[in-house]
């Protein structure tokens, strides 16, 4: 990724730049807010951030040489993200990203069939991972980067996005067992 | 390959990021390895399950807006900033007289000479100035005229020509469909310097004109001509002579 190699911004950029920036960066503004939505959880923050993550693109567009336009934007919105969330929510990011994790061979299809309140369970599973997990997870299974594109995105070595993703999806799996009584007790 | 090691691999073959030598080792494993069997068939749940589940939070219709007031702060005219409520009214205004001044001026369709421009002068200036508001200049923004081309196809029953001329000075900016007179047409957008140039094409079963003499109302320059089975009007705030470039290339 080559996204900041000229290493300064222009405030203002003209229509030719701009109609560019319309074709190349403008259509994945829902990438932009989708990855945003999850790394904040809640919608007016994420609106906000992706915004300014929006307009820091805009102004640093001329660093953009080509490419991928999706990854070089979710890599800024990202970055924009995670410096709010040390402002705003230094506690979130304390998580240890290599805790060990036991396996679970008690997980079959079966347990994990889920029914009607799928997107609500789901989601709140997904919102119980640490930023680390559930960003590729959501890059993964939700945006459907390619291993190459979450490894520029998240500035993790490409060795590595297998086993990130194999933990996250474990930890995915250890919150979405978790019986609706411990579910019910975590709520009040 | 240990079982510990598949736990791994099973996600890179879930995901179809193994080169083939290593997916048919996981497959040969897969045979003999109940447990990763039963893994793999409850991640491919998981994931149908997500992919299924409507996760995916799409930006809201206020989100597009305030994004797009952001970067018009951010570019330079003449994708206009915030223009003051005086201003849309100056500019009403003034339509409002362009238009009926043109109505002696520039006969409509069917009442006037063969060489009669399809539009109103207040028709024109009216696109012209609803294009410049944020997030109308283009449909297709493309500096690439084998984008913009293709765009129109099966939008509008006939092709319009787009060619870039940016080694001119009049580069590409994209295409869009508009209204004029209750009539789809096709504009193509260029730019000079910080300028917008609308250039709006339809046919017509006219013979060809030479580049029509120029009108000019509160600021904005139009040409008019018929070249080959279409029928232009380039409209724009550029100097008259920079206008008269591009419809000469356009004319060639």
């Amino acid at each position: 990724m080559s996204g900041f190699d000229q290493g300064r911004s222009s405030d203002v950029l003209d229509v030719h730049e701009r109609a560019r920036f319309e074709q190349l960066v403008l259509p994945h503004l829902d990438a932009a807010f989708n990855l945003a939505r999850w790394l904040l959880k809640r919608r007016e923050d994420s609106e906000d951030v992706t915004q300014e993550a929006m307009l820091r693109a805009f102004r640093f567009f001329r660093g953009f040489h080509g490419g991928d336009g999706r990854a070089w934007l979710l890599q800024i919105v990202r970055n924009t993200c995670y410096t709010w969330l040390e402002k705003n929510r230094p506690g979130e990011l304390m998580t240890e990203f290599d805790e060990e994790l036991h396996l679970q061979p008690s997980v079959t299809p079966e347990s994990l069939a889920i029914s009607g309140d799928n997107r609500e369970r789901l989601g709140r599973a997904l919102e119980t991972l640490p930023p680390r997990f559930r960003e590729v997870l959501v890059l993964r299974e939700l945006e459907g980067c390619s291993y190459k594109e979450i490894a520029a995105i998240t500035a993790i070595p490409i060795g590595t996005v297998m086993s990130a993703l194999a933990r996250a999806r474990q930890r995915l799996q250890r919150a979405l067992t978790q019986t609706p009584a411990q579910e019910a007790s975590r709520e009040l | 390959m240990s079982c510990e090691y598949a736990r791994t691999t099973l996600h890179g073959y879930l995901d179809g990021e193994l080169d083939a030598a290593r997916s048919a080792e996981f497959e040969r494993h897969l045979e003999s390895c109940r447990e990763c069997a039963t893994a793999l068939a409850a991640e491919e749940s998981l994931r149908s399950s997500l992919q299924r589940s409507g996760l995916y939070e799409q930006a809201s219709v206020s989100l597009r807006k305030k994004t797009r007031t952001e970067l018009d702060g951010a570019t330079s005219s003449p994708v206009p900033r915030r223009i003051p409520a005086w201003r849309w009214l100056a500019v009403g205004a003034s339509i409002l007289v362009v238009a009926s001044v043109s109505w002696y001026v520039w006969p409509r369709p069917g009442t006037g000479g063969a060489a009669s421009a399809p539009f109103t002068a207040a028709e024109l200036i009216d696109a012209h100035v609803r294009s410049l508001q944020p997030g109308h200049l283009t449909d297709v923004a493309s500096t690439d005229q084998h984008t913009v081309k293709p765009w129109f196809d099966g939008k509008l029953d006939y092709a319009p020509p787009v060619k870039d001329y940016a080694d001119e000075g009049f580069p590409l900016v994209g295409g869009r469909l508009d209204v004029l007179a209750g009539r789809n047409v096709a504009a193509v957008v260029y730019a000079r310097r910080k300028h917008v140039i609308n250039v709006f094409v339809l046919p017509t079963k006219e013979p060809d004109t030479p580049i029509h003499p120029p009108g000019l109302r509160q600021g904005y320059q139009w040409l008019h001509w018929r070249r080959q089975g279409m029928e232009y009007c380039a409209v724009s705030d550029v100097s008259l002579s920079d206008l008269h470039e591009l419809a000469q290339l356009i004319y060639q």
